[in-house]
C-alpha cells in the first residue's frame, strides 16, 4: 500500500520516441527513473473571472518539505485542492506521485494523506471510529486496521481518550487526530493546509516536531500551507512564496534571505526620504521605504552601523530608531511584494473563521 | 460493498447515538396517531371497508415517519459538507456511487427503524396483528419508501448550498406528498379532481402497500403498489447519484 505509485505519466510516454521502450515495464520505473513526487505545470484555477491559481509550476522532490507560504487568499488552499483531486484546474496539467490529477484521480488519492485548512471530522463519532471509517475507506483490511490506528492514536498521544467523542475534544487534539488519520494509508505524499492555525504555540511546537520525524523516519513527502513565516523557515527544505495566484520566489529560505543582499537594518527618521536619500551608498545592496522607516539590506550590517549614524548626523537627519536583524522570510516576502504579509490580522481573521464554523455546530 | 457498508454502518451509529432526535421524531407521528385516530375514531367510518379510522390511519403514520426520517437523512449531507466531513469521504479512492449508496441504504434503515417503532408502538395502542406475511409485506413498502425518499434528499441536498432551503422543501414539497397520499383520507372519498394528484403522488403506492400488509385491505392492488414505488426508487435512486455525482464541494 504504502509502495503504491502510477505508471509514468503519459507526457513522458508520449515525448518518448519509441512507443515499446521496455523503460515503461512497471519494475524498471521505481528507482531507475527519479520521479518528483509532485509536478506542476502552468496549473490555473479561475473562479468565474477571478484567478485564484494564475499558472503555477514547481516540482518537489521525494522526501521533500515543501512550503507554500502566502498571505489569506494567495491560492494556498486552491492548489492543494487541485493536486488533492478536489477541484478541477482550469487549465495547465500536474502530477503526483506520477499519477495525473485528471486522468489518475483514484491514483492520485490512493498516494495522499490531506489535512484539510478546515476540520473535516465527524464529531458524533469517537476517535477510534474516525480513523476505523477512514481506514475502512482506504480498504485497509481488519487486523492490520486495528494495529495501525492504535499505533499512531499512541503516536499522537491521544490513545487513552480514543473512545470519547471528537466533540469533547480541543483544538489541538482535533489537529492531531486528523494528522494520524492523513496517515492511517501510509501515504506517498502529506498534504498539511495551515496545520497549527489556531493552535497555541506550544500545541503548534509539538506538531512541527511531530510532522518533521515523519518526514525523517518514514520518507514521507510533505506540501504545507502556513502564513507563520517563522515555522516554515525552520521546518521546509523549500518555500515558494505565493501572492496574488503567482509564485514568485522558491527556493531554500537560506537562499531566498540571501536575495535580499544580507542583514536587514531598519532606520526610523522623522525624514525618512532625506534619510533614504543620504544612505545610497555602495554598500547598501538594497533600499526601500516602509511606512516611516527605510529598511536597507547590506553585509556585515555590524560593521555599517556608525558609518550610517555619522553620515545622517552630518546631514542633519534625525534617528528615532535603529534596529538590525538577520533577515527573516518576513523580510523576503516584504521584498518581493512590497508588503507585509500582516501575520497578525491574517491568523486572527482566519481564527475568527474557524471559531464560527465550530459555533454553527 | 464495503465501502457501501463503512458509509451505511456510520449513518447507523449517528443515527443509535441521537437519541434526542429518535425521540424528537416521534413526536408528530404520535401526535397524529393520538388524535385523529382517537379522536375520529368514534365519528369516521371507512366507507367501503368498515375499517375503524385508528385502523386506518396507522399505515399513513408509519409511512409519514418513514418518509419524514429518510428525507432528513438525505438532507443530512448538507451538514456533512458544511461540517467538513464529506471532504474527507470524497478524497478517499472510492466513486461516489458507492457513498451515495451506503448513504441511502443508511437513511433508509434509520426510516425503517423510526416507521418500525411507531408500528410496534401502535401495536400497543390498539392495532391487532393481522398476519406475520403481511407485516413482511408492509416492511418491504417501508424500506422502499426510505430509499426512494433518502435518495430523493439526496438529490436536493446535492443542489443545496446550506439548510436554508430545508423549510422551503418540507412545506412545498414533502408536506404535499405526505398530504395528497391517501395516508389519512381514502381516495375513493377525494373530490375527483384530487385524485389524479393522489395517483401521481410516489408516497400513495407506499401508504396502500403497507395498509395492505397491515389491514388486509387496500384500495389499489399491492402488486401496483409494489412495482410502482419500486420503479421510483430506483428512478431516486438513479437522480440521487447522478447529481451528488455532479455536485461540487
Ligand atoms: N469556491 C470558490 N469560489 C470563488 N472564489 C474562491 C473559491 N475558493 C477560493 N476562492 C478565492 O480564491 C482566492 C484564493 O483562495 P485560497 O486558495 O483559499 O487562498 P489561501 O488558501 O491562500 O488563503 C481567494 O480570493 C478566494 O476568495
Ligand atoms: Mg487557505
Amino acid at each position: 500500500m504504502g509502495a503504491y505509485r502510477c505508471a509514468l505519466p503519459a507526457r513522458n510516454a508520449t515525448a518518448d520516441s519509441s512507443p515499446h521502450s521496455t523503460i515503461h515495464s512497471p519494475h524498471n520505473t521505481q528507482g531507475i527513473l527519479p520521479m518528483p513526487a509532485i509536478s506542476a505545470e502552468n496549473l490555473t484555477k479561475n473562479f468565474d473571472d477571478f484567478v485564484a491559481v494564475d499558472s503555477i509550476s514547481f516540482a518537489i522532490d521525494e522526501g521533500e518539505i515543501f512550503g507554500l507560504l502566502g498571505p489569506n487568499g494567495a491560492g494556498k488552499t486552491t492548489t492543494i485542492s487541485m493536486l488533492s483531486t478536489m477541484l478541477k484546474p482550469t487549465a495547465g496539467k500536474a502530477t503526483v506521485n506520477g499519477c495525473d490529477i485528471l486522468d489518475q484521480e483514484d491514483g492520485v488519492r490512493k498516494s495522499i494523506g490531506i489535512v484539510f485548512q478546515d476540520q473535516s471530522l465527524d464529531e458524533e463519532l469517537t476517535a477510534y471510529e474516525n480513523m476505523d471509517f477512514h481506514g475502512r475507506l482506504y480498504r485497509i483490511p481488519g487486523e492490520q486496521r486495528k494495529e495501525k490506528i492504535g499505533e499512531l492514536l499512541a503516536l499522537v498521544g491521544l490513545e487513552d481518550r480514543r473512545h470519547d467523542l471528537v466533540k469533547t475534544y480541543s483544538g489541538g487534539m482535533r489537529r492531531r487526530l486528523e494528522i494520524a488519520r492523513g496517515l492511517l494509508h501510509e501515504p506517498k505524499v502529506l498534504f498539511l493546509d495551515e496545520p497549527t492555525l489556531g493552535l497555541d504555540p506550544q500545541t503548534r511546537n509539538h506538531l512541527w516536531e511531530y510532522i518533521e520525524r515523519l518526514n525523517r523516519e518514514k520518507g514521507i513527502t510533505i506540501i504545507l500551507t502556513t502564513h507563520y513565516m517563522d515555522e516554515a523557515d525552520r521546518l521546509c527544505d523549500r518555500v515558494a512564496i505565493i501572492d496574488h495566484g503567482t509564485i514568485i520566489a522558491m527556493d531554500t529560505s537560506q537562499a531566498l534571505k540571501n536575495q535580499i543582499g544580507g542583514d536587514v537594518v531598519i532606520v526610523e527618521s522623522p525624514d525618512p526620504d532625506a534619510a533614504a536619500d543620504v544612505l545610497n551608498a555602495p554598500w547598501v545592496a538594497n533600499i526601500e521605504r516602509r511606512d516611516g522607516s527605510v529598511v536597507l539590506s547590506m553585509q556585515d550590517a555590524e560593521h555599517h552601523i556608525p558609518e550610517i549614524v555619522t553620515d545622517l548626523h552630518r546631514h542633519d537627519i534625525a534617528i528615532t530608531s535603529l534596529s538590525v536583524h538577520n533577515p527573516t522570510l518576513e523580510d523576503v516576502f516584504l521584498h518581493f511584494t512590497g508588503r507585509s504579509i500582516r501575520e497578525e490580522t491574517a491568523s486572527g481573521m482566519e481564527t475568527m473563521r474557524m471559531f464560527h464554523q465550530r459555533m454553527r455546530r | 460493498m464495503d465501502i457501501i457498508y463503512t458509509i451505511w454502518l456510520r449513518n447507523i451509529k449517528r443515527y443509535l447515538r441521537s437519541k434526542s432526535r429518535i425521540v424528537g421524531s416521534l413526536g408528530m407521528p404520535l401526535f397524529f396517531m393520538l388524535v385523529l385516530g382517537f379522536g375520529l375514531n368514534s365519528v369516521v367510518q371507512i366507507p367501503d371497508t368498515g375499517q375503524g379510522y385508528f385502523e386506518f390511519i396507522i399505515p399513513g403514520i408509519v409511512a409519514m415517519s418513514v418518509l419524514f426520517t429518510s428525507v432528513f437523512s438525505g438532507i443530512q449531507i448538507i451538514w456533512d459538507k458544511q461540517f467538513g466531513f464529506l471532504k474527507e469521504t470524497l478524497v478517499a479512492p472510492v466513486s461516489r456511487l458507492e457513498i451515495m449508496l451506503g448513504q441511502t441504504f443508511g437513511g433508509a434503515s434509520t426510516a425503517f427503524i423510526q416507521g418500525l417503532i411507531i408500528l410496534v408502538l401502535s401495536l400497543f395502542i390498539g392495532l391487532s396483528l393481522s398476519s406475520a406475511a403481511g407485516f413482511v409485506i408492509a416492511f418491504l413498502f417501508m424500506v422502499l419508501i426510505g430509499i426512494a425518499f433518502t435518495a430523493f434528499g439526496i438529490a436536493i441536498a446535492s443542489r443545496m448550498e446550506d439548510m436554508h432551503g430545508f423549510q422551503l422543501i418540507m412545506n412545498f414539497v414533502i408536506f404535499p406528498i405526505f398530504g395528497l397520499s391517501g395516508a389519512l383520507f381514502p381516495i375513493s372519498s377525494l373530490p375527483a379532481w384530487v385524485q389524479p394528484l393522489t395517483l401521481l403522488d410516489p408516497l400513495t403506492y407506499g401508504v396502500e402497500g403497507i395498509r395492505y400488509g397491515l389491514t388486509g385491505a387496500s384500495q389499489i392492488n399491492p402488486v401496483v403498489s409494489f412495482i410502482v414505488l419500486t420503479a421510483f426508487s430506483g428512478l431516486m435512486t438513479v437522480a440521487g447519484a447522478w447529481l451528488f455525482r455532479k455536485m461540487s464541494i
